[in-house]
């Protein structure tokens, strides 16, 4: 078994791309659930719709990569009206079905043979990241390790997604916190907190809530447009239900309705996901395993980590559900 | 509508194999046939490094084992049809041919359809080449298949009727599953992400009792669904009672299942693995027709037992005492209490009958489909859809709802639906359903405030 390897991977994805996909899509989310009270299960699809709208117009259309980047953006906001309509009046599991099945939908018809020649099927598309690997400054890339006891490491490409992603959340993390501090922001708290006193006010609630999809759907956007970035390839298989459970699960164990609670949740999910999926996986593998075969074979050693998140899950919104950060009070959970 | 598979199937091999499908391998590797000389090439061995592998196998229109077909001249050639030829070599007697290539990049591989055996035809669109995107930095198995599947012109009609038969016999199965999510709903208010699990619960204590202990299918099907009553009375009591005490909220509560439901499907591909399994009776079955609808006699059953558990089951929740105070409950938990019931007591007899009838949909799609660990997270979706279209919280709002998605999903390939993707049609008419009428088909207005 070697530490350096399990810290490695564990630190690698906590501060890789991996985890600014995540953080980028938890922002969305904290300003969906934890600001506004709106349960959306559907952020794979407004990543994806931002994925595959950049994609297409470089790909299949042979447009410019700006263009792309803004054919994206409009594809999420679009998305956003689009599910806000029918759903935002009604009640809030109403909203996590439709986005649900939205996001399926979107998932499906990107992937489906009949439109191969558009969403290039089940091997999505490829052949679009040119402009943005072009741009980076690194020659090579990073690794930091004390002997052989290895630290963290870096590609040469992901460094430079790193530093573009990062900036990114850093970014986003400034617009929600100025935004939410804003009369704007208490107007959407508000809402979380008692719908029917806001709208006793003369706020129109509606409308709140409508922007409050929309910016939060731009976050996603981003996020899928930093994944299939940061990876090269648009694969419409990577933006499943599973991954909005996982964001949401980030999103938690930083705590809701809280500016920094989405990074930091990102950081500590992929921290624990990648460390402890490398120390099974190093527990089980070599010749003479750790844990004995006819406990845990290798194929199962995955899986260990996905038992535990959703132990982990169900603990932490059972007995945690403000997260570190989060703020008991505030967190507005119960809907009906 | 009967589908023909034939002639042939080839497979191209990159550098590297990773996840197939099971069946994809076992087509790809067949049995080598230690035949008497009558095959005129020597073996083709596997280039070392990079190389394209093809082989040829007639599928014989999916009847008996398929043969590889030798002698067939293949080309491989560098970017385009007209491209530089990388290489050329006749199919041995295993039906391969093994070709090395530089490295990254496009590669056309070229069957000349003249050295095909008489009698042996490419089916389908019959394409004589195919185009492989070589990436040696990922894993790279490319499965194609010179269309094998021949599809006979089926009439307008027969598609509707077998769209029908299908689509009414996939929304009783929504139908049960839809019940128990939508009596567990009504009592507790709980949206459970978890009820996929329960439905894969079934076929797997199924498939565990038949396999495992080796009992006959109908036996083990029987305990699968006591075992998940039990399974379902245990959850209420260990999880979702202990919540409900502390005042846990229902959000909070919807994502407890969420994370309740990746534990159990991990659990599930931990314990029985990613593959997908049969029972040991009942797998493939012929049609008999009755009144001019084709079913087998498993699918007769499944449509019988669905049909009696589900009208059993409204009618009891109409008329006996237990249902009376399961629809109390359901209206008005703190009337209901103040009134004398013993509300938990009503809510655990919730849970073991909709465990049970969600059970029994595993149980009968175990027999209808094959058993994987992820079928039931598959149907969740469809079984919301369902739920949602005929009234959340209603009894007889579920069985239309279902039936209606049952039937959208298997007749949408008739009307234009891609049939790749034909649930998308079910789940677009669920947004449009409640853009018009969002209570569901059946639901009260006021239920969604």
């Amino acid at each position: 078994m070697d530490f350096g390897t399990i810290l490695d991977a564990a630190l690698s994805s906590a501060l890789g791309p991996q985890a600014i996909v995540f953080a980028l899509a938890a922002i969305g989310l904290n300003v969906h659930f934890g600001y506004t009270g709106l349960l959306n299960f559907g952020q794979a699809g407004f990543m994806s719709i931002a994925a595959f709208g950049l994609a297409v117009t470089v790909v299949t259309w042979d447009l410019p990569f700006l263009v792309g980047i803004l054919v994206g953006m409009v594809g999420a906001v679009l998305l956003a009206l689009v599910l806000g309509v029918p759903t935002l009046r009604l009640r809030a599991d109403y909203l996590a079905i439709v986005t649900i099945a939205t996001s399926e939908i979107l998932r499906l018809v990107f992937g489906a043979v009949e439109f191969k020649d558009t969403f290039g099927g089940s091997n999505g598309l490829t052949g679009f990241v040119r402009p943005y690997q072009n741009l980076n400054p690194y020659s090579d890339g990073f690794s930091l390790h004390i002997g052989s006891f290895g630290i963290v490491s870096f590609s040469k490409n992901d460094l430079w997604s790193i530093t573009v992603g990062w900036l990114l959340v850093a970014l986003s993390c400034l617009v929600v916190w100025a935004l939410m501090r804003s009369p704007w922001g208490r107007v959407l708290k508000s809402i979380r907190e008692d719908e029917d006193a806001v709208r006793s006010l003369g706020k129109n609630v509606f409308a709140y809530k409508m922007q409050a999809l929309v910016l939060g759907g731009v976050f996603g956007g981003i996020a899928g447009i930093f994944h299939i970035l940061k990876q090269g390839s648009a694969v419409p298989t990577d933006f499943n239900t599973t991954f909005t459970f996982y964001a949401y699960a980030a999103l938690l164990i930083g705590g809701a309705a809280r500016v920094l609670g989405p990074v930091v949740g990102s950081i500590i999910f992929w921290f624990l996901i990648s460390g402890i999926g490398s120390f099974f996986s190093e527990a089980t593998g070599g010749s003479d395993p750790v844990i004995p075969d006819w406990i845990m074979t290798q194929t199962q050693s995955s899986l260990v980590r996905l038992i535990l998140l959703g132990l982990g899950l169900m603990l932490l919104m059972i007995f945690r559900p403000q997260g570190i950060f989060g703020d008991r009070r505030e967190i507005a959970i119960d809907g009906r | 509508m009967r589908l023909r598979l034939a002639a042939l199937l080839a497979v191209v091999m990159g550098m590297l194999i990773l996840l197939t499908p099971g069946t994809a391998i076992a087509q790809a590797t067949p049995t080598p046939t230690p035949s008497a000389g009558a095959v005129p090439t020597a073996d083709n061995p596997i280039v070392e490094g990079a190389n394209i592998t093809v082989t040829l196998l007639d599928l014989k229109g999916g009847e008996g084992k398929p043969e590889p077909v030798p002698g067939v001249s293949l080309t491989v050639l560098k970017d385009s049809k007209t491209g530089a030829e990388v290489g050329s070599q006749t199919t041995d007697s295993k039906g391969r041919v093994s070709i090395g290539i530089e490295g990254n990049g496009t590669y056309v591989v070229e069957l000349d359809p003249d050295t095909l055996p008489s009698g042996v035809k490419l089916s389908g669109g019959g394409e004589t080449t195919k185009t492989v995107e070589v990436k040696l930095a990922s894993s790279n198995f490319v499965q194609f298949q010179i269309g094998a599947v021949v599809v006979e012109k089926a009439s307008f009609g027969s598609k509707v009727v077998d769209g029908t038969r299908s689509g009414i016999i996939s929304g009783l199965l929504i139908a049960l599953a839809a019940l128990g999510l939508s009596l567990i709903f009504g009592t507790t208010g709980l949206t459970n992400f978890g009820h996929g699990e329960l439905i894969t619960f079934g076929a797997i204590a199924t498939y565990i009792f038949n396999r495992g202990v080796g009992l006959p299918v109908i036996v083990a099907g029987i305990l699968a669904v006591v075992a998940a009553a039990v399974f379902g009375f245990l959850q209420d009591r260990i999880l979702w009672r202990p919540l409900r005490n502390r005042g846990t909220g229902l959000i909070a509560m919807m994502i407890v299942s969420i994370g309740f439901a990746l534990l159990l499907r991990s659990v599930y591909q931990y314990g029985f693995g990613g593959s997908t399994r049969t029972l040991s009776e009942y797998v493939v079955q012929g049609r008999d027709s009755y009144l001019g609808v084709d079913l087998s006699h498993k699918e007769v059953a499944i449509v019988l037992v669905s049909v009696i558990t589900i009208t059993v089951t409204c009618i009891a929740l109409m008329r006996t005492r237990l249902g009376k105070a399961m629809r109390a409950v359901s209206d008005n938990p703190a009337l209901s209490a103040s009134s004398g019931m013993r509300v938990d007591g009503v809510i655990s007899a919730v849970w073991i009958l909709g465990t049970a009838l969600t059970g029994l949909a595993g149980v009968l799609l175990a027999v209808q489909q094959q058993v994987n660990f992820q079928m039931g997270f598959n149907l969740l979706l469809l079984v919301f859809a369902g739920v949602t279209l005929g009234g959340l919280g209603t009894i007889w709002g579920a069985l239309i709802g279902s039936l209606i998605i049952g039937l959208m999903v298997e007749l949408g390939p008739v009307f234009g639906v891609p049939a790749s993707i034909k649930e998308v049609g079910a789940l677009v008419v669920l947004i449009l359903i409640l853009l018009v009428r969002p209570q569901g088909i059946l639901g009260k207005a006021q239920r969604i405030g």
